[in-house]
């Protein structure tokens, strides 16, 4: 176990190292450096100033490794607009994004895996159909526009909900959090739910399928004749056995549900990294943009590292392949 | 004819059987044809700006041009009448949705094969390729790149095959590896054929059925994503507006109650991709092996 988990981790330091240098090549070498990151509205003296402070006269490996050294330490620049740490920036506004994707993860399982199950022990009945039917519009329905249509009915026509931002925030453990008060329950919920749809009939799916498989195999069968009740084959037999790819895409998929969430924080003007991503690229605020790309770039790594670690401890079965292999 | 049962006849009428992908196929003519044909069906021409009237803009549905002409699914800011603005709009999302699925899945196609049947180091280096990107979520790749990249119809093209290749080469890999170490291809391989000819002629037909499926997919996933991206203000220019863009246009008048300038947009986005999942949805039925009778 420890042998994989190191194996494991250098492969995503690896990836890491992979990704810096893309990135800085796309941004330092393929662009020009100094449009990209000078502000484009300072006069000659201080572009040329800008020019030896980055060290952009020097060859290309000696700025990788400035480059480099600085991302080590946390300096991924200064944003234009904000002039203040574009790292900063991004982490003040992380706990926004992470809030809002734990609760449309949440939305999406609780609802999810009970209606795919109910799918799956059931596929040919009206119930089963409906569920699936409703999971195909899920994945069909564009993710803006469920989000438009939203507030259109519950803020414009009902007036129920707000239509943007996040509320109130009480801080839990000196991080600001909306979930503690009413008022930030009628901003999340929204968003929330607008960003859990699409991982919903995902869910929906992948259980659905998962039980329909499991239902014909012997260990069901075996569980039958010994004449166990259909609560405790389902609940013990059944659903344990499909948790296990269930949990794996759970982890993976919270992943893309914080870089859809750009696009729901955008329409609903919530203050998260997404939102601060769009602005930046809307301003040409670029720093923001470097720091924005690898910060995600090692969440998703560290998020592929946890799930695969998950993975193995779940299933032997997977530690046994990757002995072999 | 009954006797007759070629695999085409087969695949053909189970996909027949089922009415809810019929009904796909149906409205994914008519949308196809309906962006063919937009220029002849159109009511006016959304682009010609001498047959536009500022003072009619923002009309609800069904209203009455003074013209004589009917708004029916209303008109924009414009006052350009949305029902012909969403036929030229199709047009634009079906074209750049196919386009990049061609030239992704060509180029998918071409390295996922090499990674199988040459395999080696450099079919390693493929995949590797593959696997890294396809651990990030589309959306995010593509709008990084349309961010270094700046705005543009081919632009938005190649962000849509950057993200879409890999899933053909993975999938063809998948496939081609199976399908390699069967006789056929040994028979092919005795007769000294050129490796060319056996990829292509041999090896290639026999791993259509799962690529028609992702495929199908595809379509439909780009189609979404050129439309998120357009409504984000990154992808298509404002001179080619697609169905993401009607939809960000209208967003301004959502909070006041004028509705359609983004619903019906939005409509017509559902319909195209409803209509090519459920027709996926039963082709990876039909196609399965593991399914068969």
């Amino acid at each position: 176990m420890l042998v994989f988990v190191l194996r494991r981790s250098l492969q995503a330091l690896l990836v890491l190292f992979v990704m810096s240098v893309l990135v800085f090549v796309g941004v330092y070498a393929i662009g020009n450096p100094v449009d990209i990151l000078i502000n484009p509205v300072a006069d000659q003296l201080e572009r040329e100033r800008a020019i030896a402070t980055l060290g952009l006269d020097k060859p290309l490996w000696v700025q990788y490794w400035s480059f480099l050294s600085g991302a080590v330490h946390g300096d991924l620049g200064r944003s234009f607009v904000h002039s203040t740490s574009a790292l900063g920036l991004i982490l003040e506004r992380m706990p926004a994004t992470l809030e809002l994707a734990i609760a449309a993860m949440l939305i999406a399982i609780v609802l999810g895996i009970p209606l795919g199950l109910w799918a799956g022990l059931r596929p040919h009945g009206f119930a089963g159909r409906t569920i699936m039917a409703g999971s195909i519009l899920g994945f069909s329905l564009p993710t803006f526009w469920v989000g438009l249509m939203l507030i259109m009915v519950f803020s414009v026509m009902l007036g129920w909900l707000p239509a943007s931002g996040r509320g109130p925030t009480k801080l839990l453990f000196g991080i600001p959090v909306s979930f503690l008060s009413l008022e930030g329950w009628r901003h999340l919920i929204m968003p929330a739910t607008n960003l859990a749809l699409f991982k919903l009939a995902l869910l929906i799916r992948l259980t659905r399928a998962g039980t329909r498989e499991a239902l014909v195999q012997d260990y069901v069968k075996f569980a039958r004749a010994k004449g166990l009740t259909n609560a405790r084959i389902i609940g013990v037999h059944v659903l344990r056995n499909i948790l296990i790819p269930i949990v794996t895409i759970i982890g993976l998929e919270f992943g893309s549900v914080i870089a859809f969430a750009i696009v729901t924080e955008t329409i609903f003007a919530w203050p998260g990294m997404g939102k601060l991503l769009i602005d930046s690229i809307n301003l040409l605020d670029r720093p923001i943009i470097v720091a924005y790309l690898l910060v995600i770039v090692f969440m998703f790594i560290v998020i592929n590292l946890i799930v695969d670690i998950l993975y193995s401890a779940l299933d032997p079965r997977v530690r046994l392949a990757e002995a072999k292999g | 004819m009954a006797g007759e049962q070629t695999p085409l006849r087969r695949v053909a009428s189970d996909f027949f059987a089922n009415p809810v992908a019929v009904f796909g196929l149906v409205l994914f003519c008519v949308i196809v044809i309906v962006a063919i044909l937009a220029p002849i069906i159109s009511p006016q021409n959304p682009y010609d700006l001498a047959q536009l009237d500022v003072t009619e803009g923002r009309l609800p549905p069904g209203a009455k041009s003074l013209g004589g002409s009917t708004f029916w699914l209303g008109s924009d800011d414009q006052g350009r009448d949305m029902l012909s603005a969403i036929f030229y709009g199709l047009r634009i999302s079906l074209s750049v949705g196919v386009m990049s699925t061609v030239i992704a899945l060509g180029i998918g196609l071409a390295l996922g094969l090499t990674a199988a049947y040459f395999g080696g180091r450099t079919g390693t280096i493929i995949m590797r390729i593959a696997d890294i990107q396809l651990s990030f979520p589309a959306i995010l790749i593509a709008l990084i790149l349309l961010a270094v990249l700046g705005q543009g119809t081919l632009k938005i093209v190649a962000a849509l095959v950057t993200v879409q290749w890999a899933y053909y080469a993975r999938t063809v890999r998948g496939a081609a590896l199976v399908e390699k170490h069967k006789e056929y291809i040994e028979a092919a391989r005795c007769l000294a054929l050129p490796p060319l000819r056996i990829v292509f002629r041999h090896l290639l037909p026999n791993c259509l059925p799962p690529l028609m499926v992702i495929a199908a997919v595809q379509v439909a996933a780009a189609i979404a994503l050129e439309a998120t991206l357009s409504f984000l203000g990154l992808g298509l220019p404002i001179t080619e507006p697609s169905l993401g863009l009607l939809i960000a246009n209208g967003y301004q008048y959502l909070l006041s109650g004028k509705y359609w300038i983004s619903f019906f947009p939005g409509v017509a986005l559902l319909a195209t991709i409803l209509s090519i999942n459920l027709v996926a949805d039963q082709l990876r039925d039909v196609l399965n092996p593991r399914l068969q009778r």
